[in-house]
């Protein structure tokens, strides 16, 4: 008895550091690192304008990071996202220069970013396709409908109060107010994920997704739903996107997807999936957006952004899988000889 | 299970017939098919699509290069992982070997070739050696060593764009000769993968390869270096595309840095198109190889049949979609048979 408290002193953590000492807060704490040395060494990057810039620009980023990291949570993945983002512009810019009332396409491109994660959700789930498969797949084919339908015309003239919309700032604070809407949407992932059954399933599906099945998760279903989601905030982003810019193209969005799924690896979702929170997605994402404005302030070329990107990516795997091995190693070595002395008090007590 | 019963086959008759049947079933015979009959209609639209010398001509030198990379990708995607790096590697090896023209203008063709497959082979080299300290999914891994090299590319180029005036005349030369009307980069496209084909098929870590793919745990298990491999197969596809870079640099004598951007998709989608299942474990460099042909000639054969080159991505992913269902069909029967089987006495 009094060795397994002896045990739990030794193993467990006081609460402090298990909510301090996450891979999600060392990412927050990067994040904020980076605000602070930028804000105070670059001139101009904690000027209004900058913020404004840089929380527009990263908006679409946000939303499909959300959905993303539920899927990466159950252990899929989804790189159909920027296809879906070009497709959703183009068909909004087809739909609205046919005459359809602006309010009515984007109801239509949302129901058709629904479907196109359902069609990737029952290839994953029903037929039993690795979703890497599938969302190659689907990658080129939403691609190749999106360059396909528009061809080489744009569309423009959408209706000003949407495109207004889009750019209205906050009083003079900067903030954008689409981030109202991310906003929103975060506290219902948030709930979804951490509040109800349905998204502590998901973190069980990625852990082992047998015993999940045998606990009671529905696995099927919420893989298919996980898809739908993915599929549906890309088509948010990409009426965002077009909105924003005024025209409707077929290839906005392209390489979208390599930035979400950077993002939310960085924010700490494992690739082996079953770990994983939003915030620290959320702060993937603004890191890799501050990062960016940063360097871009200071005149460094976007060429450059991309490959802190990669660096920024490949660097968290290996650096949390170095931090694994090594703390599995330390464990070894304090198991060891702790197990013996656990070991010895127990026939004396008796 | 079905391979020895088929070998057991009492009179030698019926092991022919059944093994026509088998070739016939092939996914190999299937993608061949269906080149013949995309080729045969186009060429029914419009006959100078293979009845001219630039229509010949073009018919097989386009394949070249998707070729290379689909051989190379196969390997990494039978061993159960993913390479998306290979159209950044094979853009760079192809300015890097620009470069090179410029800095030692009388640099031999075959030296060119030679390093560009080195360079690429260098660059997979970093891929699998990540995923080998990592130990994540090569997805990952090369999805970032995909911004990496791009950047790097468009970095080191700038604006500027290597020329043909800038690359030894002896090279462009060998990127566009023909021998007996077969253009030289199909044909050295055609004897690497005979090469890689007969390595995976033939020697003893190319099977391997196809064990880590089936089951990595069993195949630790059993004591296979299965890292090593695994390295081995990320230098394969890095080798290839930089192969693939230096046949782009002769074939197209301009290097921009946007060289190979997309051809990560183009090349994934041929290897399981023809029959590379991203599962692993399963596959042929042949099938790999023919969805690769296939897929250049669908690129060039849809502007002749009146549907816009835009188009083509949307068709790429819809045979993608049809192949990975196929093999799913196709195993699903396969799994009942074998159970089927086992039941009887």
């Amino acid at each position: 008895m009094t060795a397994t408290t002896v045990g739990y002193r030794e193993y467990g953590r006081p609460r402090w550091q298990r909510i301090l000492l996450t891979r999600e807060m060392a990412i927050v704490g990067l994040l904020l690192l980076t605000l602070l040395v930028a804000g105070l060494a670059i001139p101009y990057f904690a000027d209004r304008l900058t913020v404004y810039n840089l929380l527009r620009d990263m908006f679409a980023t946000l939303i499909i990071a959300l959905p993303m990291a539920l899927v990466m949570i159950t252990g899929d993945i989804d790189i159909s996202v920027g296809s879906m983002v070009g497709l959703s512009c183009s068909v909004l810019g087809l739909l609205f220069s046919m005459g359809v009332p602006f309010e009515l396409s984007m109801v239509l491109v949302l129901l058709m970013g629904a479907a196109g994660g359902l069609l990737n959700g029952a290839l994953v789930a029903k037929i039993g396709l690795p979703a890497l498969a599938v969302t190659i797949g689907t990658m080129a084919l939403f691609r190749g409908i999106a360059v396909g339908l528009l061809g080489t015309s744009t569309v423009t003239g959408f209706p000003q109060g949407w495109t207004d919309l889009t750019k209205y700032e906050i009083g003079y604070t900067g903030i954008p107010f689409i981030i109202v809407v991310f906003l929103v949407l975060f506290a219902v992932f948030v709930y979804l994920l951490n509040f109800t059954p349905f998204g502590r399933g998901i973190y069980a599906l990625g852990l082992n997704s047998e015993a999940a099945v045998f606990s009671g998760v529905n696995r099927d279903r919420t893989r298919i739903i996980l898809f739908v989601l993915a599929g549906t905030m890309s088509a948010l982003g990409g009426i965002y996107w077009t909105l924003l810019r005024g025209t409707a193209r077929g290839d906005i969005g392209d390489g979208l997807e390599l930035q979400v799924i950077a993002a939310v690896v960085l924010g700490g979702v494992s690739v082996f999936g079953g770990i994983g929170a939003l915030y620290g997605v959320v702060a993937g994402v603004l890191l890799i957006g501050a990062l960016s404005s940063a360097l871009r302030l200071v005149g460094v070329t976007a060429e450059v952004i991309k490959i802190i990107t990669g660096v920024l990516l490949i660097g968290s795997v290996v650096a949390a899988s170095m931090i694994t091995s090594f703390q599995n190693r330390r464990k070894k070595v304090t198991a060891a000889p702790s197990q013996t002395s656990v070991a010895e008090p127990a026939p004396s007590g008796e | 299970m079905t391979a020895t019963q088929t070998t057991a086959a009492p009179t030698s008759a019926a092991s022919a017939g059944s093994r026509l049947m088998q070739l016939l079933r092939r996914r190999e015979t299937s993608i061949l098919v269906a080149i013949v009959a995309m080729v045969v209609v186009t060429t029914a639209v419009r006959p100078t699509f293979v009845f001219s010398g630039d229509g010949w001509r073009s018919l097989l030198l386009n394949p070249a290069i998707y070729i290379v990379l689909a051989v190379g990708v196969a390997f990494v995607i039978i061993s159960r992982s993913v390479d998306l790096s290979v159209g950044s590697t094979m853009g760079l090896t192809a300015f890097a070997i620009g470069s090179l023209y410029i800095a030692w203008p009388q640099m031999p063709t075959v030296v060119a070739f030679v390093a560009g497959t080195l360079f690429g082979g260098l660059l997979g080299l970093v891929n699998g050696g990540l995923v080998a300290v990592a130990k994540v999914p090569g997805m990952v891994i090369t999805l970032g060593t995909m911004y990496i090299f791009r950047g790097i590319n468009i970095l080191w180029a700038g604006t500027t764009r290597i020329n043909a005036s800038q690359m030894g005349p002896d090279f462009l030369a060998f990127g566009n000769s023909q021998v007996v009307g077969i253009p030289a980069l199909t044909i050295l496209a055609v004897i690497v993968a005979i090469i890689a084909g007969w390595y995976l098929h033939n020697t003893r870590s190319g099977r391997e390869l196809y064990a880590i793919g089936s089951a990595p745990e069993a195949a630790e298990l059993y004591g296979l270096a299965v890292s090593r491999r695994a390295l081995m197969s990320f230098v394969v596809s890095g080798a290839m595309a930089g192969l693939a870079g230096v046949m782009f640099a002769a074939r197209y004598g301009t290097i921009a840095s946007n060289a190979g951007t997309g051809y990560e998709l183009q090349a994934i989608g041929a290897a399981v198109i023809g029959g590379v299942a991203i599962t692993g474990g399963v596959g042929t460099v042949a099938g790999a190889a023919f969805g690769a042909f296939l897929l250049a000639t669908i690129n060039s054969a849809l502007p002749v049949l009146g549907i816009d080159s835009l188009w083509q991505r949307a068709v790429v992913g819809a045979l993608i979609l049809a192949a990975i269902i196929l093999d799913r069909v196709l195993a699903v029967r396969q799994k009942r048979r074998l159970i089927a089987e086992r039941m009887e006495p």
